[in-house]
């Protein structure tokens, strides 16, 4: 990464390097527990600092800068292709970057020293197409990468998971595969499926933008819950009412950049940047 | 017309027919159908890593396999491996291989190339979001290859898998130029020594067909109990 060429525009105080000063004493050694104690260092969980990224000859994202505190809840709202799915897949390395820094709790995901397995196994991700996997009943969703990343038992993954699945109500589903539910079912068992792996932070690429209107209310629910309990979340949607309930930070995002951040009374009430008036106008209608 | 044909040399050689031939046909295809399968998987996986080199590798060997005869490959087999054994090895004088050994690694090896195409076809088949929610539950490669992508993907081409491993049963036949005793080697030897050749070979037309009816048949039903339910 060319990142020691940037200068540090994060607004917060620079995380203290923890994983390289003592490896093996980083972050990464609380994986297994239960609930990881707050980290010594004050930084943001998700530090995004003058991220760039092309697709060949094409920029997707240009000089992105933004950041996610421990216990903040970050909605990032855009146009259609103005790259909110790529930063977000950025954050848990599912796509790489070319020019600037991403660390999460204080550990950089380009670093080639980073296990990306285990740093992932820690951030939660939901999709926009739930991406269950189909060939497992829902039981073993939830257990799967309980017991081959965390190593836990099939009995206790199974009881975590089915724990999870009470809390967002379809424990009477356990049984079943996931083509035999609804989709915002199959959605609500996604977001367990990620917390099932304790995550300290949970990332929403549009979770309900491929669902029936009518079941968007149900997933939501799970979501502003999940706010309310003090999760760090980084979540792409168009849920405007959502963004005004939970958000406590809004990033509109247009052509690959970010173009305005601030709560969402300052983004969604009186945005300064035109682009984001019109797009507001098109969304509320 | 049939009466002169006398199909009691049928009720004589049966156990024969059977119990050798039959036993080593059905052997055969289930060993290379294994075998050909994982070894497929793999140059599948290689051809799709993305990786430099293995693709090419990958894809070299899958062309160069599809475009021999199978004869061929066996009588080259037969008498090459005993000298590739010897070279790898170090030994004196040509490894002693016997005939089954030697059709077991042709046809796994020959089948492969067909094998991968299949699983080649069936990983792509499963869409890119399954091993993007497989990466971020933090499973690795292997583990998402493992649990996600593979099962999925072979459980989409077992159908397709299935038929050609009814090709690869009647492709066994061909080891009869091995003077090896499969199915149609065994009543090969019977017809030419009861001088039953119509007989014989019209009883081994037959066996094949119901064989590879019945498997057909079997096939399909399976593939309605082991189809994901969506
Ligand atoms: N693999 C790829 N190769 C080339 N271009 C890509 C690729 N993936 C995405 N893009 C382009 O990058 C841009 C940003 O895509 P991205 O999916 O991040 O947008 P988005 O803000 O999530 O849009 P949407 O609201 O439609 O989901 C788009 O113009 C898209 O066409
Ligand atoms: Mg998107």
């Amino acid at each position: 990464m060319t990142s020691s060429a940037m200068p540090p525009v994060s607004p917060v105080p620079e995380p203290q390097a923890a994983v390289d000063a003592a490896p093996g004493t980083g972050p990464v050694g609380t994986l297994l527990t239960e609930r990881p104690p707050v980290p010594a260092t004050t930084g943001p969980m998700i530090a995004i600092d003058g991220v760039s990224k092309w697709y060949g000859d094409f920029q997707v994202l240009t000089n992105c800068t933004t950041s996610v505190t421990k216990g903040e809840v970050v909605v990032v709202c855009g146009p259609s292709g103005s790259g909110k799915s790529t930063l977000i897949k950025c954050v848990n390395a599912l796509e790489p970057f070319q020019k600037g820094q991403i660390t999460v709790d204080g550990t950089k995901i380009a670093d080639k020293k980073t296990n990306l397995p285990k740093l992932r196994s820690r951030v939660g991700m939901v999709f926009q197409h739930f991406e269950l996997f189909p060939h497992l009943s829902i039981t073993d969703n939830l257990s799967l990468a309980q017991r081959k990343v965390l190593g836990r038992s099939r009995d206790e993954a199974e009881a975590k998971g089915l724990a999870l699945l009470e809390r967002v109500g379809l424990k009477a589903h356990a049984h079943k595969f996931p083509g035999q539910l609804s989709g915002g079912q199959q959605q609500r068992v996604a977001i367990a499926r990620a917390l099932a792996m304790n995550p300290i932070v949970m990332l929403f690429d549009e979770p309900t933008s491929a669902l029936d209107p009518e079941m968007v209310g149900e997933v939501l629910d799970v979501m502003v819950e999940l706010a309310r309990e003090g999760m760090t979340m980084m979540v792409v949607t168009h849920e405007l009412g959502f963004a005004r309930e939970v958000a406590d930070t809004v990033v509109y995002m247009d052509q690959g950049g970010i173009v305005e951040a601030g709560t969402p009374a300052e983004v969604l009430g009186g945005p300064r940047e035109a682009r984001t008036r019109s797009f507001l106008s098109a969304v509320i209608g | 017309m049939f009466s002169n044909f006398d199909f009691g040399v049928i009720l004589n050689s049966w156990r024969y027919l059977f119990l050798d031939g039959m036993t080593f046909t059905l052997t055969l295809t289930a060993l290379a159908a294994v075998g050909g399968v994982i070894l497929g998987t793999l140059i599948a996986m290689m051809r799709l890593s993305g990786l430099p080199v293995l693709p090419q590798i990958a894809k070299v060997y899958v062309n160069f396999m599809r475009s021999l005869p199978l004869v061929l490959v066996i009588f080259w087999f037969y008498f090459l491996v005993p000298y590739i054994g010897q070279w790898i090895i170090g030994a004196e004088r040509p490894i002693q291989v016997g005939a089954f050994s030697s059709s077991l690694i042709t046809f796994t090896l020959f089948e492969a190339a067909y094998f991968s195409e299949i699983m080649r076809a069936g990983i792509q088949s499963i869409p890119k979001g399954q091993g993007a929610a497989a990466s971020a539950l933090g499973l690795t490669y292997w583990q998402s290859m493992g649990s996600v992508i593979l099962p999925q993907a072979f459980r989409n081409m077992l159908p397709v898998l299935l038929t050609q491993t009814i090709v690869l049963f009647q492709d066994t036949s061909l080891v009869y130029v091995l003077s090896i005793t499969d199915f149609l080697g065994a009543a090969s030897k019977i017809a030419q020594r009861d001088g039953r050749l119509v007989e014989m070979y019209l009883f081994a037309a037959v066996v094949y067909f119901t064989v590879c009816f019945i498997a057909s048949l079997l096939v399909r039903r399976l593939q309605r109990r082991v189809a994901i339910i969506r």
